[in-house]
């Protein structure tokens, strides 16, 4: 019944990393783009989601009014004003430029913050729970970060499958030249693909900001959660990603449950072992 | 005599460092068919890329409708009038055929093209109006990228090697529809391969060679000899 | 009529002084325990083993176009093999090195056959996760200190020379030949046909196949090359910190970030950009205060700006304009004729 209860906890906590996943497939999706810095982005909305409660006093959760707008207007200014300059035919300049803005984000806000750990407090909610028979306890907050998980998931299948906004993001992924025949402007939909990757960064960040402790230095590891994600469900496919992020918490849950020191290298090593035997994912999506 | 609807005058295009075309000059009149022919590159494929802004080229070289566009980019370019079914189709892949025409017609220009009105032109094109665009056959998928074109309410059409891959019965079929597609006064450059087909929907016919012009007149008034030498230079 | 016949050559005038020029910088930096003090020693050999990281990094990106962010993998590996092999082995500690490079090359292998299914940007996360791993699995390891790390036991610290002194001035010439022993491998492995194979497979990946080049197995190649040579530099490093934990070994921002910076804004793709990029930045750290994070934070601005604006470098920028080229890799064409 212990391993029930594992299991579920794995389950849930796989939908946090679907949304830190999320983001990163959608980018990866439109302009071939992996942003090296998405971990740090993610934490810079943890940070922001802090200052927010700490300077009005709103509930964590509703701080994500506020994140999330700031964040999503950061990433179009990201995309147009040093992104955009990056993409072409070299692999190099889009790798280094996230990579330098990873270490800029990353120190900057050791500079401003300090590296002690923060962590948001969204009250009673965190800690209440239901029982659904047996042992197994479901946390609301960890229920609440799945559901939002599969809700933003569906979002973004439903803007990419049934938008003229998601028509402009698959027009110009296919062929951006015939795209600006089309009238389409690369540089607007390239960074509003950024902006609603930036928003599913912001719902992430302070997700993240409540369930554990966080730190300037936390960025890389859940690029790394994110990035293991999309790899095992499979690259070009968002449900996908979802199920990568179970099988990735289910694995570190079952490892913590061994030992707690085994967390972090279970996941890692199921991400391996699927590279070995299935490296284009489990579900991924065919290419044309 | 009315103005020509497009005026390209000492038209240079490079890729790189190599030169596809020296001052080429050739003018439009409002509504009248222009085809290009030439061997393989001669620069005509360059030629439309040119004029559809997807290569560089100085500002006055091209004028449309009296506005100099030389350079100016594809999107600013189609947005004026001018649409391109560019080499080799290039249809969308993640798009579904309806889709790929509803993309041509982003920018809401007015005129009388519709998704109806393309069905009408490219009947085909209806049953499939699902389906994923490479699934479709050659000719099909020609049919939506001119479907495509003309979703822009173009003014002028530019049509690259439409017949290029398709079976003699499809090119036929293609260029029976040619037409209706230009009817109401739309201006259209016809670059091909073929140059039986050329010479028959024409109202006159450039010839390129090496980047320059070898070659202008009405179909009826060029021998088969003057063609070829012009085709080839010998 | 007179006959004209034709040379192929490498070297130019340029060259030629810079070869000159570095014979007898090399000689100078050699006997500079003579010349040094302490802490300079220590400096220059800092210098050394950042200069060998990044010239390895640039075979690795800037000519084969493998992008990693994870070799600090390798960095980590070499040291804890010093500390493995000396403590449990009885290896003398300067064995270890060699020792640790190819221990390095082999673990290299299967890390490489499963990184290389990924490709572009998500090879590098890729590599990225691999020292994450070890550095896990080193953590487990409590016989080589476990999460807070060890010290090299003082009896092996003694065995690597009979005094303070001398073990300095050793670990200072290991270094110094370590860093001359990679850009001669570079500067070997460009010149050659293999050589002239990764800058066309960098060029065009089609054409060079079509040419019947087998870019698997050469990437492969190099791939493990450098994750060896880049263990023998990681023991070295630890052979002179003396102390090792997972967290120092395994530092993405030690020896990956500053090494890349230091190789974008010297100039990828060139085999003197490393020793450009890692000049400056020693000049600039010795002579800006201790900024710590905002210096990486500086540094990662200026690498930005570089890829954006002058995406070769410093030294691309001054090569392009002046037309030199300090290691001749390019063959020219001189006509000749005689009289």
């Amino acid at each position: 019944m212990e391993w029930a209860n594992t299991f579920v906890q794995g389950v849930l906590i796989g939908g946090l990393y679907a949304l830190f996943a999320a983001g990163l497939s959608l980018i990866f999706g439109v302009m071939r783009l992996v942003n090296i810095a998405h971990g740090d982005l993610i934490v810079l909305a943890a940070f922001v989601a802090l200052v927010t409660v700490q300077g009005t006093g709103v509930s964590p959760l509703a701080s994500m009014l506020l994140v999330v707008p700031l964040l999503a207007a950061l990433g179009y200014g990201l995309q147009r004003g040093l992104f955009n300059f990056t993409l072409g035919k070299d692999i190099l300049p889009p790798l280094l430029v996230s990579f330098g803005l990873s270490i800029i984000i990353q120190n900057g806000l050791l500079e401003m913050f300090t590296a002690d750990s923060r962590k948001l407090n969204a009250g009673a909610i965190e800690v209440s729970s239901f029982n659904i028979g047996g042992s197994i306890d479901i946390g609301v907050m960890p229920l609440l970060m799945f559901v939002s998980a599969v809700a933003v998931i569906g979002a973004l299948q439903y803007v990419f499958y049934r938008t003229a906004l998601g028509r402009a993001f698959r027009t110009t992924s296919d062929d951006a030249e015939v795209a600006r025949m089309m009238g389409l402007d690369n540089r607007h939909v390239f960074a509003v693909a950024m902006a609603l990757s930036l928003a599913v960064v912001a719902v992430a960040g302070v997700f993240l900001a409540i369930r554990t402790s966080f730190d300037p230095s936390s960025g890389p590891a859940r690029l790394i959660f994110g990035f293991e994600a999309v790899v095992i469900g499979g690259l070009g496919n968002l449900w996908g990603t979802l199920a990568g992020g179970v099988i990735l918490g289910v694995s570190q849950a079952i490892g913590a449950r061994i030992d707690p020191g085994w967390q972090l290298l279970a996941g890692h090593v199921v991400f391996l072992i699927v590279l070995a035997v299935r490296p284009k994912g489990l579900f991924p999506r065919i290419e044309h | 005599m009315a103005e020509p609807i497009l005026a390209v005058t000492g038209l240079d295009a490079f890729y790189g460092d190599f030169q596809a075309l020296f001052g080429i000059s050739l003018e439009l009149n409002d509504g009248e068919v222009v085809a290009i022919i030439g061997a393989n590159g001669a620069g005509k494929s360059t030629f439309l890329r040119a004029v559809a802004g997807l290569l560089p080229a100085r500002r006055n070289s091209v004028r449309f409708r009296g506005e100099a566009i030389g350079g100016l980019g594809a999107d600013a370019v189609v947005r004026r009038g001018i649409a391109l079914v560019p080499e080799g189709r290039r249809l969308f892949p993640s798009l579904s055929v309806e889709e790929n025409l509803t993309i041509g017609g982003q920018l809401r220009r007015p005129g009388p093209w519709s998704l109806d009105r393309v069905y009408a032109l490219f009947p085909v094109l209806r049953e499939r109006r699902h389906l994923p665009a490479p699934s479709l056959s050659g000719g099909q998928q020609q049919m939506v990228a001119i479907g495509r074109a003309l979703m822009s309410n173009p003014d002028l059409i530019l049509f690259d090697e439409i017949s290029l891959g398709l079976a003699p019965v499809v090119i036929r079929d293609i260029y029976d529809a040619l037409p209706r597609a230009i009817a109401e006064g739309t201006g259209a450059i016809i670059v091909e391969q073929d140059i039986g087909r050329a010479l028959s929907v024409a109202d006159r016919v450039v010839c390129l060679q090496e980047g320059r012009v070898s070659l202008q007149g009405r179909p009826a008034a060029l021998t088969r000899a003057a063609i070829s030498a012009a085709y080839f230079g010998v | 009529m007179s006959a004209v016949g034709w040379q192929v050559e490498r070297a130019t005038r340029t060259s030629r002084i810079a070869g000159l020029a570095a014979a007898v910088l090399v000689i100078a930096l050699a006997a500079a325990p003579w010349w040094a003090g302490r802490s300079d020693l220590r400096l220059l050999g800092e210098l050394f083993t950042y200069l060998a990281l990044a010239s390895l990094w640039n075979l690795l990106a800037g000519f084969t176009g493998l992008v990693s962010v994870g070799q600090q993998a390798f960095v980590g590996f070499g040291g804890y093999m010093l500390f493995a092999l000396a403590m449990f082995a009885g290896v003398p500690p300067l064995l270890t090195v060699p020792l640790a490079g190819l221990l390095g090359a082999l673990v290299a292998i299967p890390v490489g056959a499963l990184v290389f299914r990924l490709t572009g940007a998500y090879f590098a996360i890729g590599t990225w996760v691999v020292a994450e791993v070890f550095r896990l699995v080193f953590a487990q390891v409590s016989s080589l200190g476990g999460g807070s790390g060890a010290s090299l036991p003082v009896a092996i610290v003694r065995a690597v020379a009979s005094g303070r002194t001398v073990r300095e001035w050793t670990v200072y010439w290991i270094a110094l030949g370590l860093a001359l022993a990679v850009l001669a491998l570079v500067y070997w492995l460009l010149s050659t046909r293999r050589g002239l194979a990764l800058t066309a497979i960098r060029d065009s990946e089609e054409a060079s196949e079509s040419l019947g080049i087998d870019i698997w197995r050469t990437k492969f190649t190099v791939y493990v090359a450098t994750a060896g040579a880049t263990a023998m530099i990681g023991a070295l490093i630890f052979l002179q910190k003396l102390r090792i934990s997972p967290d120092a070994a395994f530092s993405v921002n030690d020896w990956t970030a500053y090494v890349i910076f230091i190789t974008v804004i010297g100039g990828i793709g060139t085999i003197e950009g490393p020793v450009i990029g890692t000049i400056v930045y020693f000049v600039v750290r010795e002579t800006m205060a201790d900024l710590g994070s905002v210096y990486l934070m500086i540094l990662g601005l200026v690498a930005i700006l570089v890829m954006l604006k002058a995406p070769r470098g410093l030294w691309g920028f001054v090569a392009e304009r002046y037309g030199i080229e300090l290691f001749p890799v390019r063959r020219r064409l001189r006509i000749t004729c005689d009289r």
